[in-house]
């Protein structure tokens, strides 16, 4: 057998043997990621939906902005999380090197962006055609945008599941401000680097079948839901009684 | 009559496009009154200035402090129940001052005067075109507006539905138990809907207003030839 099908049998080894080891940095890597992407997607939704509604001074050079923060490395904004945090920097006193809250804020500052540009995009189209019916009802740019993201909820659902793909699977942040220290900051993509550089290959590979596993099973969830909303959006209302006084 | 919108002048410019140039136009409370035109000639800008979704650029736009409602051609619902989407209208509305158990109140009377009580928790959008063109009536009929503008309202239905808007509008325009006439102001290209409804016709052409006669002498061809020949014109190319 070669190292690639060694590693792969070995791999599938671990996962079905509930490695304490795989599945407590799995654990990690989906709490870390889940929580950025809660956190950044309900910032960059709103602030990607009030884009897409609002007109004012200075929008188009913010809209080119938040397009190039798209490509923003990770590394960098590991570098800069990381200054910001060092004892030395403006956010020392947080005393967040180096754990849970920095891998957090990193993957934040990662998503944010992505956020936006997207939910931007989705509200602003159906504003172009639609807002003008909202304006004549008296519907401000806030609540409009509060109004339309609700009602593209949807398309925004997909936007949520690409930010959570970016954050669970980006390095570069993670292992700076983190620090890959072994239970306690080591989540799958940095558990994955450092297997690798040792030669470890088969927990690598077992990491990254779980981390593929993982975003899979989320798509497929959202494609379900998706495929029910289908099914029964004649039949069963929605109602927007949570949030009107 | 009261004047309820004087426009001295007015132009406005959408992109490099000259939407309205140089409008002139005075309309009085009561008053029913269609603007017609080719595809583009500015009859939706001029509605769209009048509601205030557009901004002019010249001239002075004078508007007596009323409730209003616009119905638009394909009327946008959110993917939410009908109650809901006719009572946001309404909640919305801030000189009705509605607090949200009020606005379903009347959004629910409102949806049995179009004969929709019976889809009132279906997903608005998932209704047919007809049936969100009545919800949109349901909204704009609740509000009880003095001025309402439509664009185009039946313009994307079939003849079915397009009957049961006009009976609908009819009843909202009809003068009988009301405290003050309401002012009508719509878009069209159905000439037939306008001898129906309108006591006033306009014909904008490239944004200017070429004719501004009573329906009577519009459809009459020799006073129309009289007072405008494009206008004359338009009127042959759409009844021959």
């Amino acid at each position: 057998m070669n190292t690639f099908t060694d590693s792969t049998v070995t791999a599938v080894q671990l996962i079905s043997n509930f490695d304490p080891g795989l599945w407590t940095i799995a654990g990690r890597s989906l709490g870390v990621s889940a929580t950025a992407a809660l956190i950044g997607c309900s910032l960059g939704i709103a602030l990607g939906a009030y884009l897409g509604v609002a007109r004012f001074r200075g929008r188009s050079a913010l809209l080119t902005l938040l397009n190039t923060l798209l490509a923003l490395p990770s590394v960098v904004v590991g570098l800069v999380i990381y200054l910001l945090l060092s004892r030395s920097g403006p956010l020392g006193f947080l005393g967040w090197l180096f754990s849970f809250k920095a891998m957090v804020l990193a993957q934040v500052v990662l998503v944010v962006p992505v956020a936006a540009a997207l939910s931007r995009q989705v509200v602003e189209d159906v504003d172009a055609a639609h807002g003008e019916q909202w304006r004549s009802l008296g519907a401000g740019n806030l609540v409009r945008c509060v109004l339309l993201a609700w009602n593209e909820r949807f398309a925004l659902l997909t936007v949520v599941v690409a930010c959570f793909g970016r954050s669970i699977s980006e390095v570069g942040a993670v292992m700076i401000v983190g620090g890959n220290i072994e239970g306690f900051t080591r989540v799958m993509t940095t558990a994955i680097a450092l297997e690798t550089s040792k030669g470890d290959l088969p927990l690598a590979l077992a990491l990254g079948m779980v981390l593929l596993a993982i975003v899979g099973c989320l798509n497929a969830l959202l494609a379900l839901f998706r495929h029910w909303q289908d099914r029964h959006q004649a039949a069963k209302p929605t109602s927007l009684r949570g949030w009107v006084a | 009559m009261t004047s309820l919108i004087s426009l001295q002048h007015v132009s406005l410019k959408l992109g490099h496009v000259q939407a309205l140039s140089d409008v002139s136009l005075r309309i009085d409370a009561g008053e029913h009154v269609a603007l017609i035109g080719a595809n583009g000639s500015g009859k939706s800008t001029l509605l769209r200035v009048l509601n205030g979704l557009h901004d002019v650029n010249e001239g002075a736009l004078q508007l007596a402090t009323c409730r209003q409602a616009m119905l638009f051609q394909r009327p946008h619902m959110l993917r939410t129940d009908s109650l809901t989407n006719v009572a946001l209208g309404l909640w919305l509305d801030r000189s009705l001052k509605l607090r949200w158990h009020q606005a379903k109140a009347s959004a629910l009377e409102a949806l049995s005067v179009v004969g929709l009580s019976g889809v009132k928790l279906q997903n608005a959008a998932t209704l047919s075109g007809g049936q969100q063109q009545r919800l949109a009536l349901a909204r704009a009929w609740a509000k009880e507006p003095e001025l309402l503008f439509l664009d185009e309202p039946t313009a994307s239905l079939d003849p079915p539905a397009k009957r049961e808007i006009e009976a609908l509008v009819q009843q909202m325009i009809a003068p009988h138990d009301k405290p003050r006439p309401m002012t009508l102001i719509f878009a069209s290209h159905n000439l037939g809907q306008v001898k129906r409804w309108a006591s006033r016709v306009i014909y904008i052409e490239q944004g200017r207003i070429l004719a501004d006669l009573p329906t009577a002498e519009f459809f009459d061809a020799e006073c129309l030839k009289q007072h405008s020949h494009q206008a004359f014109l338009f009127l042959q190319g759409e009844t021959s």
